[in-house]
């Protein structure tokens, strides 16, 4: 049986007159890494934060483990593991002291935490870095190290806000290595991400958040069929003296930003003969993907 | 807001410890401030200015400004640390962040942050009473009792300066608390000087001020002369550090539980 992890209906949290999640429901089934994705104030970290408890709700309910009551959050904290969004490792002690004290706000002490410790290190590939100091650490390695703290207390729920913002491709592509294999664990993992490309890799379920409401729900794969047609062509270099006539384009959804159009079809043949006949235009083919989702449902206007 | 009253329990400890282990690697610049401030004071002053008034409250001034410098010393340090060190952890460096992903609360926090800089005056204090005793202004063994008091006024220091960090939005802001509060105590409480040399309405007003009660205590168990009020003054500094953990727990709840 698959238990639930976290369980939100009608969550709700305001600022003020400023409502920033508007009565949300939330599923996350056990061992699933469930994603929620949505642009800069869309609501994401606000909820991780009533997840976690340390942000009070104003409304709803949520239930976490089963358990809906804020004075027991820090019970519940006590089996949750948090990457945040900014690291806050502590600058004070090496890449080792930062595992062995974060262990002991859980409480954790002796030789049993010591050789999890061990463990976390080698996961993290840390291990020739034990007591190098957090200010000589790149961003990656602080990003493995944050992943390994999160991991101190084996926790059962692990929420990540967005945890390769930042980083190299090759530092993004070994925490993603490392994130599937926490899930194969039986870990849950909650996270968020503004990479389209993290979520269709690593979620098996997605919720797309946007002014604190959840505006689609579902698979990667399941998305992208929903919401979208399967194909997508740009189209580029159109300046002020080149320019198309869309009257005598073959109908697609279409979307320009900047000096690209973006035509969304199931059927690219009408479209590229046409775009064929044009000069000093380049074209690009591509199967659509989540990020066209998410720009078709969140819209292309910048949020910051 | 959050106005419930705080909750702890030894979790709290866990904290205390993180920064004993962070003092632990910074020990020896840290005791050398230790020694060398009192050091500096109480040969300074109290050798030089002693010269010239020889005693004060019928005991010698060395010993007379040796007690008050281990308190007001206390109330330094305490302040210091709870202004500068936790407004760095609180905002810049985001450690409480870290922690209040774990079972720690706010209410565990802070309680960890007063029991460290009340650790840290019974250090300090540790130091300046070996100073004082080394240059023969410490009359008595009894004098030993002044480190657990101490104790209890970085407690009561511990707090308000908490509060000044939960409102503050850079270091300047406590120059302010510093100025305004820590530095008239400092030269009003009876440090240098009996308070009884102050006009009677300035009296009763230094009488509110915990580091009198302080000095109170400190100075007769440092002279071998006669304790009294010591149920008063304890409730004092007791009473100042309670009310003050309340208010720092729901500011700091205020700042970081949104």
């Amino acid at each position: 049986m698959t238990e639930t992890v976290v369980e939100a209906q009608g969550l709700t949290k305001r600022y003020g007159d400023t409502t920033v999640v508007r009565g949300i429901d939330l599923s996350v089934p056990q061992g699933q890494c469930f994603g929620l994705l949505g642009p800069n104030g869309a609501g994401k970290t606000t909820t991780l934060r009533m997840i976690l408890g340390v942000t009070p709700r104003d409304g709803g309910a949520l239930q976490i483990f089963g358990v809906d009551d804020p004075k027991q959050a820090h019970r519940i904290r006590a089996r949750i593991g948090v990457v945040p969004q900014l690291d806050n490792l502590d600058p004070d002690f090496s890449v080792i002291e930062n595992l062995s004290v974060y262990a002991s706000f859980f409480g954790l002490h002796g030789t049993k935490i010591k050789k999890r410790i061990q463990q976390l290190l080698e996961f993290t590939e840390l291990s020739d870095r034990a007591h190098t100091k957090i200010d000589d650490l790149s961003g990656g390695l602080k990003r493995r190290l944050t992943i390994a703290r999160a991991l101190i207390n084996d926790p059962e729920l692990i929420i990540l806000d967005e945890p390769t913002t930042g980083l190299d491709p090759q530092a993004r592509h070994m925490i993603w290595a490392r994130l599937r294999q926490i899930r194969q664990s039986g870990k849950t993992l909650l996270l968020t991400t503004h990479y389209m490309e993290e979520a269709e890799r690593l979620c098996d379920d997605i919720v797309i958040m946007d002014n604190g409401h959840i505006i689609a729900q579902g698979s990667p794969a399941v998305l992208v069929q929903q919401h979208i047609e399967t194909q997508v062509i740009e189209v580029r270099g159109m300046t002020e003296s080149i320019t198309i006539n869309l009257d005598t384009f073959p109908p697609c959804r279409r979307q320009q930003v900047g000096d690209t159009l973006y035509c969304y079809v199931d059927d690219v043949r009408p479209l590229l003969a046409h775009l064929e006949s044009l000069d000093n235009i380049t074209t690009l083919q591509r199967p659509a993907n989540l990020e066209d989702v998410f720009l078709k449902l969140t819209g292309h206007e910048l949020r910051d | 807001m959050d106005w419930q009253l705080p909750h702890t329990n030894l979790r709290a400890l866990s904290v205390w410890r993180r920064n004993i282990l962070v003092w632990r690697k910074l020990m020896g610049p840290s005791l050398l401030i230790n020694f060398g401030e009192p050091l500096l004071y109480l040969l300074g002053l109290g050798y030089g200015l002693g010269l010239f008034i020889g005693e004060m409250s019928d005991m010698p001034y060395l010993t007379f400004l040796a007690s008050g410098i281990l308190a007001s010393s206390a109330m330094n340090t305490a302040s210091f640390e709870g202004m500068f060190s936790v407004y760095t952890r609180m905002v810049p460096q985001r450690t409480y962040e870290a922690m209040l992903a774990t079972p720690l609360s706010v209410d565990d926090i802070i309680a960890g942050e007063m029991l460290w800089c009340a650790t840290k005056c019974l250090i300090s204090g540790t130091a300046i009473l070996a100073v004082a005793a080394a240059l023969g202004a410490v009359h008595g063994s009894q004098a030993l009792f002044v480190l657990p008091i101490l104790f209890l006024v970085g407690l009561c220091f511990a707090g308000p300066a908490i509060i000044m960090s939960a409102f503050s939005r850079g270091y300047e802001f406590f120059n302010y608390y510093l100025t305004l509060f820590i530095t008239p105590m400092f030269i009003l409480s009876g440090v240098f000087y009996p308070i009884s040399a102050l006009p009677a309405g300035v009296q009763a007003v230094v009488q509110l001020l915990p580091l009198t009660h302080a000095v109170q205590l400190v100075r007769p168990l440092v002279s071998g002369q006669a304790l009294t009020d010591v149920g008063l003054h304890v409730a004092v500094i007791v009473g100042y550090a309670l009310v003050a953990y309340y208010f720092a727990v729901v500011l700091v709840r205020k700042r970081l539980v949104v």
